[in-house]
């Protein structure tokens, strides 16, 4: 089922010309990636499909209905975000803000009833976080962090997962737990998009990918059709040494230009 | 874990709070030249006691302390909701120069000759010019940013600093006395408690259900819009009612400072940071703080008394350094 649709779809970056309009579709249960260099527009996009920011052009559904015609709330209870930067200026426990998912599903005088707070608690249980439930979320570590922002996303149980950056600031061994987090919720029915910087990570644990270049281009496919060396050299400006490990492709930079 | 951990707690703590504003009450009442016992007082809100009793009770003291307690109450809460606005706990009507807007333009007020309720008026609207001023200049072309908003508001209140002692160098002596009454916060010059009643009542009751997306507010605009707040208009909400409610609050009782501020940063630090508990709990807070610190100003150096701006702030600015001071 196509949970997400994108038709002739422009993002809006201020100050920048029109890139290539965008027509996708985005089905259940896929893992796209969305890969390319720094200030290619990889977050931006990734907002527009989320509804966080206008298109310059285009149309979003968002399971079939035009995303700028659903409530907010709607919208929230179907799909989640995890961003790059937080903001944890105000006081807050690692359980509280694992339970802010559930607020899309609650109405304004209801509480957080027992079977919120469980979900927010089992979340967390499936970070890693569970010692850390009534700690600051200021005294934690970056990748800490990381974890209870996904935690939060996961409470929130949507069918559309954006995350952008999922192994920011994880050491090795959560990279590994979070990346097979999110392919247990493609292989549960979700759809995963996640802006990557690790070419090995999206190698091993996207099907899809979209790359985004920085004169607006993109070009997008399966994984195995998009994971060109050439393709790549070029998307980066990065020479890349390619081996194979597991029967997958392994990228390395290598010296020398492309 | 009990089954509604936080609800009941946060009933619990409002109980409390509510006990001790009753508490902070009867006190101010009883307290003063000539002291009222529990006994009288109830005598007198039961319609009887003793005239001169009746009178000191329903006439003198009385609108005083709910004045102050309303006051307390309108000042922080809407300092507890521009923290939340501005994502920053320190701001406060008082640091974002909307009080020195409303005394600016009640001081222009009584300098052109006008009554009472004309400088009043004219304090609300320049509360609101303030705000107005200090969020108009802060959106630049990328939107409100809580780091410029403060900087605007900080600055802003330099500028009526400025006309503050402008106008008092050119006003005649013997209008001095009711000027320095809007900038310390004089409870004394207050009149009818009602319309700050009248808009802080309302004001709770509309904040109350929304507590928890202002929860998710402070996590930032970018969280609370993919969690499903509509941002915009609940951060133009917040702001003119803010602006209403230290409106009324310096209309009342002109500019008491650290109310805003010290209330609900307290509250925060014991109680953690749950809207739904830090509004109301700021208002009982705000409102006991305030009644207590205006019978200290009428009583402390009795027959002399104090303005309550002046004990606000000796009690407040070590309160706040000592909380600053031991926080992580």
């Amino acid at each position: 089922m196509a949970l997400l649709c994108a038709q002739q779809l422009v993002m809006d970056v201020p100050g920048r010309a029109a890139g290539e309009a965008l027509s996708l579709t985005i089905n259940a249960g896929q893992r796209w990636g969305i890969l390319g260099p720094n200030g290619a527009g990889k977050t931006t996009l990734l907002h527009t499909l989320a509804g966080l920011r206008a298109p310059r052009q285009g149309q979003i559904y968002l399971q079939g209905r035009p995303l700028a015609l659903l409530s907010r709330r709607t919208v929230a209870r179907r799909r989640a975000v995890v961003f790059q930067e937080r903001q944890d200026s105000f006081p807050a426990t690692v359980l509280e803000t694992a339970l802010i998912g559930r607020h899309p599903f609650l109405s304004a005088w209801q509480w957080e009833s027992p079977a919120d707070r469980a979900q927010a608690r089992a979340a967390l249980a499936v970070l890693g976080l569970d010692g850390l439930q009534d700690r600051q979320v200021s005294t934690l570590s970056g990748g800490e962090r990381q974890r209870v922002a996904l935690a939060t996303a996961l409470t929130q149980n949507p069918a559309l997962w954006l995350v952008d950056e999922p192994t920011n600031h994880l050491d090795l061994h959560h990279q590994v737990a979070v990346m097979s987090l999110l392919a247990r919720q493609a292989d549960a029915g979700a759809a995963v998009v996640m802006c990557l910087h690790d070419l090995n990570l999206a190698a091993r644990w996207c099907d899809h990918l979209l790359l985004l270049y920085p004169d607006g281009q993109l070009c997008f496919g399966p994984a195995s059709q998009m994971l060109v060396p050439a393709a790549l050299e070029t998307l980066y400006g990065q020479r890349l040494a390619v081996g194979e490990v597991d029967g997958r492709p392994v990228f390395m930079p290598a010296a020398g230009e492309p | 874990m009990p089954v509604t951990g936080a609800e009941s707690r946060h009933r619990l703590i409002l109980l409390v709070l509510l006990l001790a504003a009753l508490l902070s009450v009867v006190v101010a009442v009883a307290l003063g030249s000539v002291s009222v016992s529990p006994r009288q007082l109830l005598a007198v809100l039961g319609g009887g006691g003793d005239p001169l009793q009746q009178d000191l009770i329903l006439v003198l003291r009385g609108p005083r302390v709910l004045a102050a307690f309303a006051t307390g109450g309108l000042l922080a809460l809407a300092g507890a909701l521009m923290q939340v606005l501005l994502r920053n706990p320190l701001a406060d009507p008082y640091v974002l120069g909307i009080s020195g807007g409303a005394a600016v333009a009640a001081l222009l007020a009584m300098l052109l000759g006008m009554g009472a309720t004309v400088v009043s008026g004219s304090a609300f609207a320049g509360a609101l010019l303030s705000t107005l001023l200090v969020f108009g200049l802060a959106h630049g072309a990328g939107g409100w940013t809580a780091t410029r908003l403060l900087l605007t508001g900080v600055v802003v209140a330099a500028g009526w600093g400025a006309l503050v002692a402008f106008l008092l160098t050119v006003s005649p002596v013997q209008q001095l006395p009711g000027m320095l009454f809007w900038l310390m916060g004089d409870l004394g010059y207050a009149g009818s408690p009602w319309p700050a009643w009248l808009v802080l009542l309302p004001a709770l009751l509309i904040t109350l259900p929304l507590g928890r997306s202002l929860n998710v507010l402070a996590r930032g605009s970018l969280q609370a819009t993919a969690l499903g707040v509509s941002v915009r208009p609940l951060r133009a909400g917040l702001y003119v009612l803010a602006s209403l409610l230290t409106a009324m609050a310096v209309t009342t009782a002109g500019t008491v400072g650290f109310v805003g501020l010290i209330v609900p940063h307290m509250l925060r630090l014991g109680l953690g940071n749950d809207q739904r508990l830090i509004l109301p709990a700021s208002v009982l807070a705000g409102g006991t703080l305030l009644t207590l610190a205006d019978t200290v100003a009428r009583t402390a150096l009795a027959p002399q008394q104090l303005p309550v701006g002046v004990i606000t702030a000796l009690l407040g600015v070590p309160a706040f350094l000592y909380l600053l001071y031991r926080s992580p």
